[in-house]
């Protein structure tokens, strides 16, 4: 069994025209030790997914249905006492903006001392010692002096750092990283990602990476999710999915990136944009964007106006689309008939 | 597009636009009062700056698109508001079309204004949120050109608007009521609207969405066919700056650093820190990053380092680096780059 | 977001989907005191329609039925619902013509602060520098007075110079100019905040770029997008202004007897509480009171619904 087993989660945030239905039966799983990239345009439920992991989503927000299953515990309709162990203990989480975790009025150490202190019964020194060790990981330079410093003496990159020391102050195991390295530059952004992956694989700890950014997926995740309006469309192995995306939207994601066409010509763009949630396209979210709905033959694929496409297998990659259903029954039809 | 493009060779052809020496020193010191300090049982005034841009010179030739890259800091989208009079330099000029252009009032800048325009990172920002779109895009053209008749107006939005790719019957909603791509198309064709021949654009699709970005940059690259533009593209993004300019300029800390057209560039770069920044992009062909891991930070532009302001963070730095300050010389490869390393074959 | 379905829309259908009326149709107090205000001001605008009597026309006017009770007390007579006054006018035509002075020198006043402090917040927030410097520094001035001792001073002093029937004849204009001239800095400030908020953002570098003149960006780009807090500080402000001009009528330096205000009717009936007829200074105060409390209770939820904070989270 998986550590973490997400089934059918389904969150919605209740606004004043009704409610508005964030993510739709979203499933995946994280083994121990595994990096799983969440990948997805704003608006597609990516951060949703990450905070409604630890039940973090604010008001409006709440989950109208599914499981999260950690290390065999149900953590939906847990206490909030229980979730809280978990939080930042077992499960810890790094936000794209590092004040967002670090209280200004209290210096570095004093925030790992107090944290180490609310999940283990510890002295203060014995806390401090274990806080110089995780900042020496994280190849913060003379981390000794930086335990009496206050966040605002750091610079954005040694803040992004100190995160990360916290989030793995309790041996957690898993981290959550939402777009933990998108307000960096870009030299530092790499140093981070670098960091990052280098002590997830260290400590074996399981690594959710929420971004938008297809390159620092294919660097840092084995697997990864791709999003489109509340719901998984494609998953699988990264690798396998950035060299050959089956679904039409991915392959557009992945074909718009300005590497992928020659300098100077047209990039191949995904005409359209994202549909808000509160005003879903019927069908196949993606279908008003989709160049697939057209067959090659020229009719048009019905189902894609008018049924939600569940999930096709292709190798290892699971993709959600009517055209991929179609071609492997294609497939797999001349194959039968040959046996 | 790039095989149009003249020559960068700064003594060819007169460049459009040329920034000579610029800098720009802010002021963190607040007024008079406010920098009078005891020390030492006297007082004194102290006053503290930041050098956003320390001696930049660019030459755009016409027809090219010229990127300026750089991290947050390094003095870019200084440089790109300067440019438009934004901000007044500190020191240095600005000649557009062999005219100096950064002493002028307001009222003397109008005509130019008609021939630079400028285009915002932030289109959640950069619409008038109480004006509709049409009023938006109709106010340039009512500006500069006050002659038109109000059919002529009303014709010219219809055919930015079109060339944007926004129905024309949609002006009469207001900017929020569109998705961040489409206000960012409106925005671009606010530029348009007076038919300029030079557009900067900062970091123009930072804040959009993937797939929107490439929409967004295939526009630009069709106005620029259609229009013949030059742009002045400011980005920190290398990905963009290989696929759209033709000619790039690395900043650090208000200084270029690297100026080389983009295959050059891109094929043989010089300058220890473009090497860096070009070994950090994220790829999606390598599964483990080999990117060039620099010491330390970007210092504060407030007190810059002495000599070359990369010394600290450069593994090539000797005592020369932490004295003198490199100016940009010629490669062989026809750009030019600032390093004393390069320039003595040690790099 | 809403993402809109049809290229136009017209105003009411924008109205019909606004936060506004969505917010206000849930909100009874809101409501209400629309109801109460709308009532009030209906009343004092069609003041001469609707009283029974002209209670500046002296002809009209009984001594012989003064200080009489209004309708539920015993010994009132039913042509006065309200009662009389110590003069024998209709208390109801009074307080009508009265919630009409008050209302004019509020709105009056607050036009005038709001022009200025506009004016005023405009220039110091776009230009900065020595321009702020100058005019916040007069608005502190400003502020250290109290208003109501600037008015006690200056209509004193005008009552001294020009003699009492003068400051009678001009008593509405210089109430107005004196309420006026008192609060623009309330404006000033409000306006500076949110224009040093808007001047940086990119719509006006747009404008800049555009070659705009200072002024139109002034007026025309930045000074829109600052209404919503002008709306909210107005609210107060008119509240604020009945207030004053009725504690300087109260004091005899506000509207005279002849032409009453609510305040000058609740001083001019504060002498014969003692005798009984507390009807004469109650029911202005009740009439004030609910004025100034509904124009308050519309102003606190104009604030929480223009306050993006609040709903946008």
């Amino acid at each position: 069994m998986s550590l973490l087993d997400v089934s059918n989660l389904d969150v919605r945030f209740a606004l004043r025209r009704g409610d508005v239905k964030a993510l739709r039966d979203v499933c995946f799983s994280l083994d121990r030790g595994e990096r799983l990239g969440i990948v997805g345009e704003s608006g597609a439920g990516k951060s949703v997914a990450a905070f409604s992991l630890l039940n973090l989503i604010a008001k409006p927000g709440y989950i109208a249905g599914g499981s999260i299953r950690f290390d065999g515990q149900e953590l939906i309709g847990m206490s909030d006492r229980g979730l809280r162990k978990i939080r930042g203990h077992r499960i810890s989480m790094i936000f794209q903006d590092p004040m967002m975790t670090l209280n200004p009025v209290l210096t570095i150490g004093e925030q790992m001392v107090e944290c180490l202190k609310a999940h283990r019964r510890i002295g203060t020194r014995d806390a401090r010692a274990i806080s110089l060790r995780k900042l020496e990981q994280v190849q913060i330079p003379s981390p000794e002096a930086r335990l009496d410093q206050y966040p605002h003496e750091l610079s954005g990159g040694m803040r992004q750092r100190v995160i990360i020391a916290i989030a793995l102050l309790l041996d957690p195991d898993i981290i959550i990283a939402d777009e933990p390295t998108t307000a960096l530059d870009v030299t530092i952004q790499a140093e981070i990602m670098a960091l990052l992956l280098e002590l997830c694989e260290e400590q074996n700890v399981g690594l959710i990476l929420i971004t938008h950014d297809l390159g620092v997926v294919s660097q840092v995740t084995q697997r990864m999710l791709v999003m489109y309006a509340g719901r998984v469309i494609e998953q699988g192995p990264t690798r396998e999915i950035i060299n050959d995306p089956q679904h039409p939207y991915t392959q557009g994601l992945i074909n718009a990136l300005p590497q992928m066409a020659t300098p100077g010509s047209r990039l191949n763009q995904i005409p359209g944009s994202m549909p808000s949630l509160n005003n879903l396209p019927s069908g196949c979210a993606f279908h008003p964007r989709c160049g697939f709905v057209t067959r090659p033959d020229g009719s048009t694929r019905q189902a894609c106006h008018d049924e939600v496409p569940g999930f096709v297998t292709s190798g290892n990659c699971q993709a959600a689309c009517h055209m991929v259903a179609e071609m492997i029954e294609r497939e797999r039809i001349p194959a039968e008939e040959q046996d | 597009m790039s095989s149009t493009a003249t020559s960068p060779a700064p003594e060819q052809a007169q460049p459009l636009l040329s920034l000579r020496g610029l800098e720009k020193r802010f002021s963190l010191s607040g007024d008079f009062l406010e920098q009078l300090k005891f020390k030492g049982g006297k007082l004194v005034r102290e006053q503290e700056h930041v050098h956003a841009i320390n001696g930049v010179d660019l030459d755009i030739q016409r027809g090219e698109a010229l990127c300026v890259v750089g991290e947050s800091g390094c003095g870019k989208s200084t440089v790109a508001r300067t440019v438009m009079g934004l901000i007044t330099p500190t020191a240095g000029e600005i000649r557009y079309d062999g005219e100096r252009i950064d002493d002028r009032t307001t009222k003397e800048l109008l005509p130019y204004r008609r021939r630079m325009q400028m285009i915002f990172q932030n289109p959640y920002a950069s619409l008038n949120p109480r004006m509709t779109i049409q009023q938006t895009l109709e106010e340039p053209i009512r500006l500069h050109h006050p002659d038109w008749s109000p059919q002529r107006v009303k014709d010219q939005v219809a055919e930015v608007m079109t060339s944007v790719g926004i129905a024309p019957d949609w002006g009469a909603r207001y900017g929020h009521e569109f998705s961040g791509g489409q206000r960012q198309r409106i925005a671009i064709a606010r530029a348009l609207a007076v038919d300029p021949e030079f557009i900067v654009a900062d970091e123009p699709i930072s804040a959009l969405d993937v797939s929107i970005q490439a929409q967004v940059l295939n526009l630009l690259m069709e106005a620029q066919q259609q229009r013949n533009l030059t742009y002045l593209f400011i980005t920190h993004d290398l990905a963009v700056v290989e696929h759209f300019g033709t000619r790039v300029a690395v900043m650090y800390l208000g200084r270029v650093c690297e100026v080389a057209p983009t295959a050059t560039l891109f094929a043989t770069p010089r300058h220890p820190y473009t090497q860096a920044l070009m070994s950090a992009i994220p790829r999606l062909e390598d599964d483990r990053p080999q990117h060039i891991r620099l010491q330390g930070e970007v210092p504060t532009p407030v007190n810059l380092p002495s000599g070359c302001v990369f010394h600290g963070r450069c593994p090539h730095a000797n005592e020369r680096c932490r004295v003198e300050v490199p100016t940009l010389i010629a490669t062989d490869e026809g750009g030019q780059v600032a390093c004393h390393g390069v320039e003595e074959g040690r790099i | 977001m809403t993402t809109p379905t049809s290229p136009t829309a017209s105003r009411w259908e924008r109205l019909r989907d606004s936060y506004l009326l969505y917010s206000f149709k849930r909100d009874l107090i809101a409501q209400a005191s629309l109801l109460v205000f709308i009532v009030l001001v209906a009343g004092a605008v069609l003041a001469p329609w609707l009283a029974p009597m002209n209670p500046y026309d002296l002809a009209q006017i009984d001594i012989l039925a003064s200080e009489l009770p209004p309708f539920w007390v015993d010994g009132s007579d039913p042509a006065y619902v309200m009662g009389t006054d110590a003069q024998g006018r209709d208390l109801l035509s009074t307080i009508l013509y009265g919630a009409r002075v008050s209302l004019i020198i509020g709105f009056g006043a607050v036009a005038l602060q709001a022009a200025l402090g506009v004016c005023f917040g405009l220039l110091a927030g776009y230009l900065g520098g020595r321009v702020d410097a100058f005019l916040m520094r007069l608005a502190d001035i400003q502020l250290s007075f109290s208003t109501l001792m600037v008015a006690i001073v200056v209509g004193a002093l005008f009552k001294a110079i020009f003699g009492g029937a003068t400051f009678s004849a001009y008593a509405v204009p210089l109430l107005v100019l004196i309420i006026g001239l008192a609060e623009w800095p309330q404006y000033a400030r409000t306006v500076r905040a949110s224009v040093l908020a808007e001047k940086g953002k990119e719509y006006v570098d747009a404008a800049r770029v555009m070659g705009l003149s200072s002024r139109r960006i002034m007026f025309r780009h930045i000074l829109p997008n600052t209404l919503s807090p002008i709306f909210v500080i107005s609210t107060v402000q008119v509240a604020n202004a009945i207030i004053s001009e009725a504690a300087l009528s109260f004091l005899g330096l506000g509207m005279p007897e002849t032409q009453p205000s609510l305040g000058s009717l609740i001083k001019s009936g504060f002498d014969y509480i003692q005798s009984g007829s507390w009807w004469i200074t109650l029911i202005p105060g009740l009439v004030l009171v609910v004025l100034v409390l509904v124009i308050n209770l519309l102003g606190d939820w104009l604030r929480d619904v223009l306050n993006p904070r609040l709903y946008k989270g």
